[in-house]
């Protein structure tokens, strides 16, 4: 490596802190939460130590390197084949044990690693105490126990990275993991690779592979060797004697798996037990305490309803009040700015756009979505900080399997709150490809971070009716708390009807661990939901509102014949839209809104603004009469909400789909799915209304 | 003490197990072998899902969860 920076990679099991680990070193803020698969994808990031840079790259984690998932299969794939000059091992002091099982895995492959045991307060509390002297003379590598919440000895394993990756030539002994017969039968293997003059380490590794025939993991490694087609032939004579050795000695392939395999378990037990001391139980009584009341028979289900419903009712309540604020700040200031432009001259058409098309709507943007996100945002990220939602998933796996669906499903749905776009690149959680699209294609029936404002303001202004304070809000948590509901019912049903239609199959296996509960860290979580999702979704609201203001406009100034553009287009809508219980405007403001979902309501009110209805609309109140002036009804508002819920994915999301399913089909398939259930949902619903109304 | 085979999933909430053999294959068995299921574990059976599937098991420090159909997989001796 020419250039002077050290590479090195955090790897490890899922949820032992890697991302909090990698988040103290480099400073950086990657987003973490308490969950196994929170990070699916690399983040690399840098930190300086004794004036040299090291490069520092975030692995997803990962049980083992022999299996399946997409986030999985990125982790392996860099730890097997990519050049780096230290590996960073994260393990849980809690559960040594099964850490172990990967740490011996990447020993195999290079003695270049520093292993640093994390969550040692957690195990202290636990009383589970390691002895980091043994443990680092048994494996030959530098070991660093670390708190990364507390900040605790980030320093030391700082030193340890560096002096691992200078100390290029090192050549510690190496760990003896496999009895002498397995060695014998792939020595020939071995041999023929060293022969290729690839690292000694590696040829021992990649002979043991062969024979276990995980075809995807073998496909790597030949191109990683970059065999020619002779040499390909040769290896595969040499791979067809082995198989007979191996054989001869009285295995076939699994039996064979089951050795190389167990040989490791087994000497990752050893290591274990010489070097683990645990005095209590290994469970906490308060984690079982807790697991008995967010999963029992009894108080599983209307636990986490009530979750639900308290997450949505602060968020309304807490809302309220910046809302009114920030709207009087904005009202108060648009008599001074629509004086500075008579002051400056500026001809009346451009005020209006700025002032009663960009001003108002961005105002309208920032004090009634602003105050919503930034509340439930944070209340989230609390609740995945906490280790609640693996759970959600135990409880709701049941659901998901009899749609023919995987339980993790639940989890990229829950991602789904906060961005579509996300939960979509989350559902590489999921190993089946099959269960895979189909999380990808339901993942947009969660309404993301960007439609919920809206929804609340629809909700507040046409469901809760004249009941007032606490009870008001108590309503529209629970209005609320139905859509959502009726969302995720919706994915399980599409759900089914992929699986017994384009993606038939049986559901694959289900493995999910629960973590420890751990207590949220309110202060960090708060600022950095803040900080980065509310900010940016606002930016992109913003950013993507005051163009569409002036394309609304300019569609509703230029005419064709006798009608403006705008007319053309939403009269041309009108008569399907009115199918669907909308009218021209709205179903045209979710076409616009295609790029950022958060524009939707914002578009439908320049839209009616800019027909004339010039109206001061800074409350919800008057936004109301704003609607119903246009022939908005329950019903209108309910159909809007459920075409809000139950419609095409966002640009965003579109591209990421694209980018996860490398398919046009797939995508395609993504948005006209979501598209024809909302299309039939409210159509149902506008015949029901109009035969109850 | 006389012992008797039985599937996993048929652990009573509260009850142990030791594992003697897994009848899973292919990656599912290697996943199981990965997160500590294995000859000579001893697992316990923690909770079951508000609807009775899938089912919760302490595990070499940790808790998996398994669906029945898998977990049927795992083969243990319990004490009669």
């Amino acid at each position: 490596m020419g250039d002077d920076r050290y590479r090195a990679a955090l790897a490890g099991n899922p949820n032992v802190g890697k991302s909090t680990v990698f988040n103290s070193l480099t400073g950086m803020k990657q987003h973490t939460g308490n969950w196994s698969g929170k990070t699916v994808d690399t983040a690399k990031g840098c930190f300086t130590y004794k004036s040299k840079t090291v490069e520092l790259t975030d692995l997803p984690g990962t049980y083992s390197l022999f299996s399946g998932s997409g986030d999985e299969q990125i982790a392996r794939d860099f730890i097997c084949f990519e050049e780096y000059d230290c590996i960073v091992i994260v393990v849980d002091a809690v559960c040594l044990e099964r850490n172990l099982n990967l740490v011996l895995q990447i020993l195999e492959l290079t003695g270049r690693a520093v292993l640093c045991v994390n969550l040692i307060d957690e195990a202290a509390r636990k009383r589970i105490f390691t002895d980091i002297k043994k443990l680092s003379s048994i494996l030959g590598i530098p070991v660093t126990c670390t708190s990364a919440r507390n900040g605790e000895g980030l320093e030391e394993l700082k030193e340890q990275i560096f002096v691992t990756a200078s100390n290029q030539g090192q050549n510690r002994q190496s760990l003896s993991l496999y009895d002498n017969s397995l060695k014998k039968v792939t020595a020939a293997l071995s041999e023929y690779f060293s022969q290729r003059g690839l690292p000694e380490k590696f040829c021992e590794w990649a002979a043991m592979r062969l024979p276990e025939h995980d075809e995807s993991l073998n496909s790597s490694i030949i191109e990683k060797c970059e065999l020619s087609l002779r040499d390909r032939q040769e290896l595969n004579t040499i791979l067809a004697e082995t198989e007979k050795n191996i054989s001869d000695i009285g295995m076939d392939i699994s039996g064979y798996r089951d050795s190389t395999a167990g040989c490791i378990l087994k000497k990752a037990s050893e290591i274990y037990e010489s070097c683990v001391s645990s005095e209590g139980k290994g469970l906490s009584s308060t984690d079982r305490r807790l697991d008995r009341i967010f999963t029992s028979k009894l108080t599983g289900y209307p636990v986490m309803l009530l979750m639900l419903c308290a997450v949505f009712w602060i968020t309304i309540v807490g809302a309220n009040y910046p809302s009114a604020l920030l709207s009087g700040v904005f009202d108060s200031l648009k008599v001074p700015l629509s004086d500075l432009f008579a002051a400056l001259n500026a001809p009346d058409l451009i005020r209006d756009i700025l002032i009663d098309g960009v001003y108002s709507t961005l105002s309208w943007v920032i004090s009634v979505m602003l105050p919503p996100m930034a509340i439930f945002f944070p209340l989230f990220t609390l609740l995945e900080d906490s280790g609640y939602l693996p759970r959600v998933a135990f409880n709701l796996d049941n659901f998901f399997k009899k749609a023919c669906a995987h339980g993790k499903q639940s989890l990229t749905m829950c991602m789904g709150f906060g961005c579509n776009a996300c939960g979509v690149t989350g559902c590489r959680i999921i190993d089946s490809p099959r269960e895979k699209l189909i999380a990808v294609i339901t993942n947009t029936f969660v309404p993301c971070n960007g439609r919920f404002p809206g929804l609340i303001a629809l909700i507040s202004m046409f469901f809760v009716g004249s009941s007032s304070g606490f009870f008001r809000t108590v309503k529209a948590a629970m209005i609320l708390c139905l859509l959502i509901l009726f969302g995720i019912f919706m994915t399980l049903l599409v759900s089914k009807l992929i699986s017994k239609t384009i993606l038939k199959g049986l559901p694959s296996s289900f493995v999910l661990e629960l973590p420890p509960y751990r207590k949220p860290r309110f202060a960090e979580v708060i600022v950095r939901s803040v900080m980065d999702r509310t900010v940016f979704v606002l930016g992109r609201a913003a950013a993507v509102s005051a163009p569409a203001g002036a394309v609304i406009w300019a569609a509703a100034n230029i005419c064709i014949g006798e009608s403006s553009i705008l007319c053309i287009c939403t009269d041309f809508l009108d008569p399907f839209a009115s199918l669907l219980g909308m009218d021209g405007v709205i179903l045209m403001a979710f076409i616009l809104g295609w790029p950022a979902n958060e524009t939707v309501i914002p578009l439908i009110i320049m839209t009616y603004l800019s027909a004339g209805t010039l109206t001061d609309y800074s409350s919800l109140a008057e936004l109301k009469t704003l609607f119903i002036d246009n022939g908005w009804t329950a019903s209108t508002a309910l159909c809007t909400m459920l075409f809000s819920i139950i419609h095409f994915p966002c640009a965003t999301t579109c591209l990421t789909i694209y980018k996860e399913t490398g398919s046009m089909k797939w995508t395609g398939a993504a948005f006209l799915i979501p598209t024809a259930a909302g299309i039939t949902v409210c159509l149902a619903a506008n015949t029901i209304m109009n035969l109850i109304m | 003490m006389n012992f008797k085979q039985v599937p996993m999933s048929r652990l009573r909430v509260g009850e142990k197990g030791k594992i003697i053999f897994l009848e899973a294959t292919g990656s599912l068995r290697r996943r199981m072998q990965d997160l500590g299921f294995y000859d000579g574990t001893v697992v316990e059976s923690l909770h079951r899902s508000p609807s009775g599937d899938p089912a919760a098991y302490s595990v070499r420090g940790t808790v998996i969860a398994l669906r029945d159909e898998d977990a049927k997989k795992i083969i243990l001796t319990v004490p009669v």
